[in-house]
């Protein structure tokens, strides 16, 4: 067993996915699964080989700082589920 | 697409009349490969490019209209991804591939179905239903850009956009007969796409011909200082003359023949590769070995950048929000519980585990040492060969009744498509026959890094010596 239930629970967590029971069980299942086959990895002897992010090798991409349009504050609020005076409301964080 | 162009220069047809036409065949349709219509911005456009056309001022893709995949963001119509938790959204800009294909007077016409958040091979996992397959109703179109690949081969819109992250235009192009692109990476801006993986994600044509996906890449392709990792370079438009393909090398990876191919698709993709031996191309046979690693390090890499990616859909910003008992983290958990389906859930978790604390060398970092590797062998090889050729898929479209329960079964069908992704290469799937059942099969083609214009070429060459693109549905 490559990953147990109290880790799903701990992952999940850390995803802020809310689970229910049902879906512990089940992702327990799946994930071990799809880890034990991505076991077939530990064959490849990896040593000294550097790991890369993407596929090109362009870095630091830099832009001239040059004021262009934005969003104006309507369009930027145009999704929000909630919002107020020019502002996003969630939910209290400070008490 | 070409086709059309040519009717409306010789005033045989009107936009307005095509997508009239078009608009009345998707409502009646039952294939749902369409999320959105945009009705009335279609025909208020239709109706622009007849002008500019009266007036000899269009190009090849006025009043051309093509689909676009609903997770690349159209300024004032819905994008989706197919999920519930985007299902209100509209996006207040285009993407830069949707505003180079306006500036050249192509009409969006509709947003396409496609698995959620581009997740999946099937077009199943959409908050809408699954899209069909026009050969056969009962069938997947494949997925992720089922939508787009079926309104393709229903001729529904002339071409269509998708995007392929692990094989999501390749595979569902194989799947519906038709013509599909991923470009090499970096050479499509990525800006206004909604993010997947990020290191493999790439946006691409759809159509019927190799020359029309040719045109479609043409509009979209080059440099965007909007993408960071868009690559700053010359990009050549691609000629429509069909190349000499003499001396041509075509490297066959033994690893493409492997077991888990169907005998159909075997077949038919060893004809496709004799006619291209036909036209005078060499056939080398190579070997690929770490390639059969590609599915193990994609699900990795993919699921450890979709799980960072999709964390911002959080009910705060944009999106549907399900307030919690209380708190703000109890706000973010409710709202991603109700937002996303079980197949996002699944990669979120499996994502967030392989980057997580005690987890990481094991699975991240040892999947992106495996990336070089596969990356180095397609480069040893691309010393020896011009392209490389095999099946895009192991097997035809199947029913939407046989789906496979086991998640990894399905990962497995994109076991093909996914090297391309990982080392960034362009890859072209291209019709190349029919299985016993009537059911189109594809054969993918693969070149080194921004030789869109030797692959496009030879698809271009093979389409006109060959007749499997012609075949409708």
């Amino acid at each position: 067993m490559k990953i147990t239930e109290p880790e799903v629970v701990h992952v999940a967590r850390l995803a802020r996915l809310k689970l229910n029971t049902g879906e512990v069980e089940q992702f327990q299942k799946d994930l071990n699964s799809i880890l034990g086959y991505m076991d077939m990895l530990s064959e490849i002897d990896t040593t000294g080989i550097t790991p890369v992010v993407h596929a090109t090798n362009i870095m630091n991409v830099m832009r001239p700082d040059t004021i262009i349009g934005s969003q104006t504050l309507s369009d930027a609020l145009s999704n929000a589920p909630k919002h107020k005076a020019g502002n996003i409301v969630v939910p209290k964080v400070i008490e | 697409m070409l086709e059309t162009a040519r009717q409306y220069r010789c005033s045989t047809l009107r936009p307005t009349e095509l997508v009239d036409d078009l608009l009345a065949r998707i409502r009646s349709g039952s294939l749902n490969a369409f999320i959105t219509v945009d009705e009335a911005g279609a025909m208020r456009d239709a109706g622009k490019a007849e002008k500019a056309l009266k007036q000899g001022s269009g190009d090849t893709l006025t009043g051309i209209p093509v689909a676009v995949k609903d997770n690349i963001c159209t300024r004032g119509i819905k994008t989706t991804c197919a999920s519930k938790i985007l299902a209100n959204f509209v996006p207040t800009y285009d993407a830069t591939v949707v505003e180079r294909l306006r500036n050249r007077g192509a009409i969006i016409i509709g947003k396409t179905n496609l698995d959620e958040f581009a997740m999946g091979s099937t077009t199943t996992t959409s908050t809408f239903g699954p899209a069909k397959n026009p050969w056969d109703e009962t069938r997947t179109p494949g997925g992720s850009s089922g939508g787009s690949a079926a309104a393709v081969a229903a001729g529904l819109c002339a071409g269509a956009l998708g995007s392929d992250t692990g094989g999501s235009i390749r595979q569902p192009a194989s799947f519906c007969g038709i013509t599909g692109l991923k470009p090499t990476y970096g050479s499509v801006s990525r800006f206004g796409l909604v993010a997947f993986a990020s290191s493999l994600d790439q946006i691409g044509p759809m159509a019927r011909t190799a020359r029309d996906t040719a045109v479609l890449y043409d509009a979209i392709k080059g440099h965007d200082p909007s993408d960071s990792t868009s690559v700053p370079r010359g990009y050549p438009a691609i000629d429509l003359k069909s190349p000499d393909m003499n001396g041509i090398r075509i490297g066959v990876p033994d690893e493409f023949f492997a077991e888990g191919l169907s005998p159909e698709v075997a077949l038919s993709v060893r004809r496709g590769i004799s006619t291209f031996e036909g036209l005078g191309a060499r056939i080398i046979p190579i070997s690929l070995p770490y390639i059969r690693y590609g599915v193990a390090v994609y699900y990795i890499i993919a699921t450890a950048e979709a799980s960072s990616n999709l964390a911002r859909y959080d009910g705060v910003r944009y999106g549907v929000r399900k307030e919690g008992s209380g708190d703000l983290t109890d706000m973010y958990m409710e709202t991603r519980a109700q937002g996303f389906g079980a197949e996002v859930k699944r990669r979120i978790m499996l994502g967030t585990y392989a980057l997580s604390a005690g987890y990481y060398d094991a699975y991240y970092k040892k999947a992106s040492q495996v990336r070089v590797l596969i990356s180095q062998e397609f480069e040893a090889a691309f010393t020896r060969c011009d392209l490389i050729a095999g099946p895009t898929a192991p097997v035809c479209a199947f029913g939407l009744d046989e789906m496979m329960d086991d998640p990894l079964s399905i990962y497995l069908l994109d076991i093909y498509t996914i090297p391309a992704n990982l080392a960034g290469l362009p890859a072209l799937s291209l019709p190349c026959g029919f299985s016993g059942e009537g059911m189109p099969v594809g054969m993918q083609l693969i070149a080194p890094h921004f030789r869109e214009d030797t692959l496009l070429g030879a698809g271009m060459a093979f389409q006109d010596h060959t007749g499997f693109h012609e075949v409708r549905p």
